[in-house]
């Protein structure tokens, strides 16, 4: 949908798009944050302090900002493209990132929370490494959004 | 896939970049709020080291490949209304920024030399400190861009 962010486009597209574009940069520097925060520990005590810095990042940051791009991008897709069944390629990678990227992020969270709640370094870096791979899904989408490969 | 498309689409990245930065920012001032352990602070630096590579990464793309496209693209010229706001903004963010971002680096400094020496901390720049509120300002200026960048008034 940003592929419209460099064009002229009906003023009714343009508050679903700031909806979009605004929860995906929100998502992807919580995410960011959560990552660094798992995987980049100094100390045993800094690690306790990061992990539930980041447990709380995406529970209570990245899953509200995931949920505001996936309702932004439903409602600018259905203004675009309407029950058209012929999706462009840019859009299916959109889809496939979103879907596959929040499942990624919940189960991050899920392993972070435990990670969290037991003191558990293994599992805070498994957490850090899925939200990573969802992190790199989302980066491809973004330039797929706007450079539109056909 | 023309060299416009990947032009937009290092100006989008960088965008996010940008935000993401501020994000992460926003996200330690609220973990550090009103602390005075220096150790919880100093936890916290390798988080602002990334934020500080973002925010640089994201200031000098969005201006380099949004002027490039401004100038490249017939539909946009430089001295649109809209374009030149975004300019402005654009300098006035990175001027608060980088206000906010000297005092925060202060704070960081003084928390690890405390640390070291291992005497007790005041940080006062980890509250509603004028650090605090020359962030909120840099957040507002974002959204501004931002806003101005979809609806791009004028064009």
């Amino acid at each position: 949908m940003m592929d419209v962010l460099a064009s002229i486009r009906p003023d009714s597209w343009n508050f679903p798009l700031f909806l979009h574009v605004l929860g995906a940069m929100v998502l992807v520097g919580a995410v960011t944050a959560a990552v660094v925060a798992q995987l980049w520990t100094v100390t045993p005590a800094d690690g306790d302090r990061l992990r539930r810095f980041s447990f709380r990042t995406m529970l209570f940051v990245a899953i509200p900002a995931w949920f505001v791009m996936a309702a932004g991008s439903e409602w600018i897709y259905s203004k675009e493209f309407g029950d058209s069944s012929d999706d462009p390629t840019w859009v299916g990678i959109g889809f496939m990132t979103r879907e596959g990227g929040g499942l990624l992020l919940l189960i991050a969270t899920i392993c972070a929370g435990i990670a969290s709640r037991k003191s558990k370094s293994g599992l805070a870096r498994a957490s850090g490494i899925i939200a990573a791979i969802a992190l790199a899904a989302w980066i491809v989408a973004i330039w797929a959004m706007a450079a539109k490969p056909s | 896939m023309d060299l416009n498309d990947w032009i937009l689409s290092l100006h989008v990245l960088s965008a996010f970049a940008l935000v993401g930065a501020m994000v992460i920012f926003t996200l330690m001032i609220v973990a550090l709020w009103n602390t005075d352990n220096p150790a919880r602070v100093v936890a916290f630096m390798p988080l602002s080291r990334v934020g500080a590579v973002l925010v640089m990464a994201g200031i000098a793309g969005t201006i380099v490949f949004g002027v490039w496209l401004a100038i490249s693209l017939d539909a946009y010229q430089l001295w649109d209304g809209w374009v030149i706001a975004a300019l402005v903004l654009w300098a006035v963010g990175t001027a608060l920024g980088q206000r906010s971002g000297e005092e925060y680096n202060a704070a960081a400094v003084q928390a690890q030399d405390d640390l070291k020496a291992g005497r007790p901390s005041s940080l006062p720049a980890y509250g509603a400190s004028r650090a605090f509120w020359l962030h909120v300002g840099v957040v507002v200026v974002i959204l501004l861009i931002l806003i101005d960048m979809i609806w791009k008034p004028g064009a």
